[in-house]
């Protein structure tokens, strides 16, 4: 009986000891950094036993949510200035800040052969509606705006303006092909280094100023090991390499 | 000025976006809930909950599915563009379609409510007195029923302009196309804009109880006037 009981035990005990270090964090994530976070989150689970529960969405949403006692422990942004706020503002912790990705602008069509690999199809302006996620809340908005300031074609192109509120907004606008074209991150219609569908334009970074994406550990993410562990993954050639093959620099 | 020009202007484009649609969804909802009333048809029951399915899918079922079906490769975006229209999504026309069906349930209900309880006798009187059914229909099945569309109509208008996700995801969120009080609200608060959202959004909860009270209180009267 003893003999038979023995496995069973060590078995049971090396269960409780994984779980007894296993914890879970709360993340909010940039919507363009949906895709390349779920892969890198099912892998940081395999890999430490954590457990990581994203919600995609803008950041300036989250900020709101953050500031009124949401339980998120990190905040991966879309944007620098989101982090240094929340520093500064004492809801997260600054000396945690690091930049995890950053992002590439591209103007893409799910129709082959409409977007050219100079954007001259801003020029001509052979479209009803171009989707662009709003530059107020949406940092790819507003490296979108700048990129039609620089060509001149901002104020043609106005009243083509669709909105999204937030990236992912903005590429389901495309993808459904209510607008022909848009604005969109590299990493929403990019896999395994590869353009998935249609045409797109690869802005140059010279248009825009370049999207520092900031991770910051938040308060309630504080002595939670899994928190440190995920900014620590993040960092992490496995990760990086993740974030790489969907299109961010870095 | 509490309120900008923005924000005046998507005062001004939900009241005309409430208004257009209460007025087509009275005209769809009231041969509609006339027909659910009398018929006996095998087909009330499928019909009827059709007309009710708004009343529970979330909007971003409803939003998704219009979305899709606005669409160039959707059967209502074909159908715009052979007729040489374009696209209804992100402009006006898709959202007033977009809200009439999301408001349907709120126009159909309460007229169909108020036929089922006129019962058959008032339009029978009618046909002894050689009236056509169809000016039976006018001249004593609504003028019974008035309570029954006032309510529609308030209802409709009130849901229309408490409308969020369908406008959302349909809408684009153009100025003065398809940026309605809710999605402007919501502009501002993602942008931590919180002064200009308390002034809508404070104005969205009293326009809504003073629409609820005026909704009770004709309540009242009708049932104190009617029968």
């Amino acid at each position: 009986m003893a003999t038979l009981l023995r496995p069973l035990a060590i078995a049971a005990a090396a269960l409780f000891s994984l779980h007894a270090h296993a914890d879970e964090v709360a993340v909010a994530v940039a919507a363009n950094f949906t895709a390349p976070m779920q892969k890198i989150a099912a892998e940081f689970e395999k890999d430490t036993g954590h457990k990581a529960t994203l919600s995609f969405g803008a950041t300036g949403k989250f900020y709101a949510q953050i500031a009124n006692g949401a339980p998120f422990g990190i905040l991966l942004a879309a944007d620098d200035t989101t982090p240094e706020k929340i520093a500064r503002e004492g809801l997260g912790i600054g000396a945690t800040r690091f930049t995890y990705a950053i992002g590439q602008l591209v103007l893409w069509s799910k129709q082959p052969g409409l977007v050219d690999a100079q954007g001259q199809v801003l020029k001509s302006g052979t479209f009803d509606k171009i989707a662009v996620a709003d530059p107020k809340l949406a940092p790819y908005g507003a490296a979108a705006v700048e990129v039609m300031t620089q060509l001149g074609v901002l104020n043609t192109l106005r009243p083509k303006f669709v909105q999204g509120e937030n990236i992912a907004q903005t590429h389901q606008f495309v993808a459904t092909q209510n607008a022909q074209l848009g604005f969109v991150a590299l990493s929403q219609v990019m896999a395994d280094g590869r353009l998935v569908e249609g045409s797109v334009w690869a802005v140059p970074a010279t248009l825009y100023s370049p999207l520092h994406q900031d991770a910051v550990l938040l308060n309630k993410g504080q002595g939670n090991a899994a928190a440190a562990a995920l900014l620590q993954y993040l960092k992490g050639d496995k990760a990086r390499a993740v974030i790489r093959g969907f299109g961010y620099e870095h | 000025m509490p309120l900008g020009p923005e924000a005046l202007q998507a005062v001004w484009l939900t009241l005309q976006l409430a208004t257009l649609t209460t007025l087509v969804l009275l005209l769809i909802a009231t041969p509609l809930a006339w027909w659910l009333s009398q018929t006996q048809s095998w087909w009330k029951g499928p019909v009827g909950a059709f007309v009710t399915l708004p009343l529970v899918l979330p909007p971003s079922v409803l939003g998704f599915y219009l979305l899709v079906a606005m669409g160039p490769a959707g059967p209502l975006g074909q159908f715009t563009q052979a007729m040489g229209r374009g696209l209804l999504s992100f402009t006006f026309t898709g959202l007033v379609i977009g809200s009439v069906v999301f408001s349907m349930p709120f126009a159909v209900q309460p007229l169909q409510h108020a036929f089922e309880s006129m019962g058959r006798r008032p339009m029978e009187v009618a046909a002894t007195l050689r009236a056509s059914p169809l000016d039976a229909f006018f001249t004593v099945a609504l003028p019974q029923a008035r309570t029954g569309l006032l309510t529609a109509a308030i209802l409709s208008f009130a849901h229309t302009v408490g409308e969020f996700g369908v406008v959302l995801m349909i809408g684009g969120n153009i100025p003065g196309k398809t940026r309605v009080v809710s999605t402007q609200i919501y502009g501002h608060v993602e942008a931590m804009e919180y002064a200009q959202a308390h002034w809508l959004a404070g104005g969205m909860v009293l326009f809504s109880f003073v629409v609820l009270l005026c909704l009770a209180l004709l309540k009242n009267r009708g049932s104190r006037v009617l029968p």
